[in-house]
């Protein structure tokens, strides 16, 4: 697989998926075992030093000194990249302000909350503008507007400086509306590979829910024939349907079950979204993983106590 | 980055770090400071070492080297915090020499280790309890260096090697401590059962305190020349594992 300069690139998968394992091998923290990458043109096994050079890097993981202030944090990185001290200056003066934490440049990190952290991190990450930004679950334990807000950032950003951004996430939302092309893992290897809005068109329309336990065969039967319906599954209290123009078929349906004496308790539609296509694509639901893997729990524990 | 740079980078953040944390300092030396007074009076009245020598006399130096083993060790360890706390990350993904960053982690925790030890010679020199001339400042700043940058680098070889920072408590207990106590800083070397003369000749802290005695004109069991020979092999040892250990970790 390949990606494009300036694209938003998500890779999505369930935790233990091997998306962080991926970003790792990317950013030169891992070498690869099997198998060849390249980031900027550079070997990331033979030329770590040349990638690293062309990266920047959020990690899932906090990855700030804690007993440095904000401004201190990013000073410190623009030294190691090498910004002369004039350049790193008014840097630090601009990415403080993108992420509205210049009021707090003075304080001690150990002061600031989960999502300033975040914040200051994607600062740090964008201070000697790295030709690919990699962002591994950044907004993992964050509030709905903290994320919100960190989105407008990085979308800014892109269009600012064409950074190449590659970021993971669990939030099937989050990747939907924001990344160009998508890359869904599971057990270490892409699934799937393409735009959130093709995957979601390959699902083959409109989902409709039924209420209806123990539905009639005949009446299954009967709704599987329909040329324009794409998938139909059988599930504990309801049948899930797939079909084309939603809107136009539920007449229909009701008819059907009528002729069937089916009792449908309730109908509900909505337009396909990631979680469906991950669905589809492995017979599990990404979230269900998401809680049940440890590490992430631990993670969010650690967050919230470095709050 | 240039190397100069990178050394200079982490020296930096490990001395903001240091001028930051006062209660810190006050904390380290609290150990060293009780075993002085403590030991020193409560000793005191049973020792008299070569005819005329005090005890917190005689363990002066010895506690100069503690306060250097205990913080130099604690601070190549602190590579450990930075791991557990993910910062280490940020420093081994930037385009820099890991041996750079090394020597800079090193240089840094020398320079705080050396701060806090000077605050002990300097209490020492105005009790009268060590009395020292240039020359002797000298090469008793030499032999802190080295026994710090000795311990710094074990420090970071730990570290490296350690994945949590659980294993502390078996450094403390394993390493430090044996250390300390079989180098002679609280005991004159000579007349030790057979068992305990082979250890103490085996603990590389042993030439380090020696050849402060020497340095503050005290009775001291070998030659400076042969504490420094010692003390820079051992610094060479160390380092050598530490830049190759250091070179082979992930975050």
């Amino acid at each position: 697989m390949g990606i494009e300069q300036g694209e938003l690139f998500g890779l999505l998968g369930p935790n233990g998926a091997g998306k962080t394992t991926l970003i790792s091998v990317l950013s030169t923290i891992v070498r690869p075992t099997t198998g060849h990458a390249t980031v900027c043109g550079h070997d990331v096994g033979r030329d770590q030093d040349a990638v690293r050079k062309c990266i920047g890097v959020v990690f899932q993981d906090p990855s700030l000194d804690d007993e440095l202030t904000g401004e201190e944090n990013l000073d410190f990185h623009g030294r190691l990249y090498g910004i002369d001290a004039e350049t790193r200056a008014r840097r630090i003066d601009e990415v403080l302000d993108l992420v509205e934490l210049i009021d707090r440049r003075h304080d001690l990190v150990k002061t600031y909350s989960g999502g300033m952290r975040r914040r200051l991190e994607i600062a740090r990450g964008l201070l000697h503008r790295p030709e690919v930004l990699f962002l591994d679950e950044p907004t993992l334990g964050l509030d709905p507007q903290t994320r919100r807000r960190i989105w407008n950032h990085i979308l800014d950003l892109k269009d600012s400086y064409g950074t190449t951004i590659i970021l993971t996430t669990h939030y099937m939302d989050e990747a939907d509306q924001l990344c160009s092309r998508i890359a869904i893992i599971d057990h270490g290897k892409i699934i799937a590979l393409d735009t959130p809005e093709a995957m979601k068109a390959a699902l083959g329309g409109d989902l409709l829910e039924l209420g209806i336990a123990d539905p009639d065969p005949e009446f299954v039967k009967t709704i599987r024939s329909v040329p324009e319906v794409a998938q139909v599954s059988v599930q504990e209290d309801k049948l899930m349907v797939t079909v084309e123009n939603g809107e136009s078929f539920i007449p229909r349906l009701l008819s059907y079950a009528h002729d069937h004496d089916a009792p449908i308790g309730w109908v509900s539609m909505r337009k396909p979204n990631l979680e469906d296509v991950f669905i589809n694509l492995t017979g599990r639901e990404i979230r269900d993983e998401a809680i049940k893997e440890p590490g992430d729990r631990i993670r969010i524990f650690l967050r919230r106590k470095n709050k | 980055m240039n190397f100069i740079g990178t050394v200079y980078t982490l020296w930096l953040r490990e001395t903001t770090r240091f001028k930051r944390n006062k209660s810190r300092l006050i904390g380290s030396m609290a150990l060293p400071l009780l075993f002085l007074v403590v030991l020193g009076a409560g000793f005191g009245g049973f020792f008299r070492y070569r005819g005329n020598v005090s005890y917190m006399e005689f363990i002066g130096p010895g506690i100069v080297g503690m306060s250097l083993l205990f913080s130099s060790m604690f601070g190549g360890l602190s590579v450990l915090w930075d791991k557990q706390f993910g910062f280490l990350k940020e420093i081994l993904v930037a385009p820099v020499s890991r041996v750079g960053i090394m020597a800079g982690i090193t240089l840094g925790n020398v320079t705080t280790s050396m701060l806090k030890a000077l605050v002990f010679l300097v209490a020492l020199l105005l009790t009268g309890l060590v009395r020292v001339d240039f020359t002797g400042i000298l090469l008793a700043m030499l032999f802190m260096v080295l026994i710090s940058a000795s311990f710094v680098a074990l420090g970071i070889a730990f570290a490296s090697r350690m994945s949590d920072p659980h294993g502390f408590q078996l450094i403390m207990n394993f390493l430090i401590m044996p250390v300390f106590f079989l180098s002679g800083a609280l005991f004159p070397l000579e007349g030790l059962p057979g068992w305990l003369t082979v250890l103490t000749y085996l603990d590389p802290l042993t030439y380090g305190i020696d050849g402060l005695r020497f340095a503050f004109g005290g009775p001291h069991q070998f030659s400076p020349l042969m504490n420094l020979v010692v003390l820079v092999s051992f610094l060479g040892t160390t380092t050598v594992v530490g830049v190759a250990l250091f070179k082979r970790m992930t975050a």
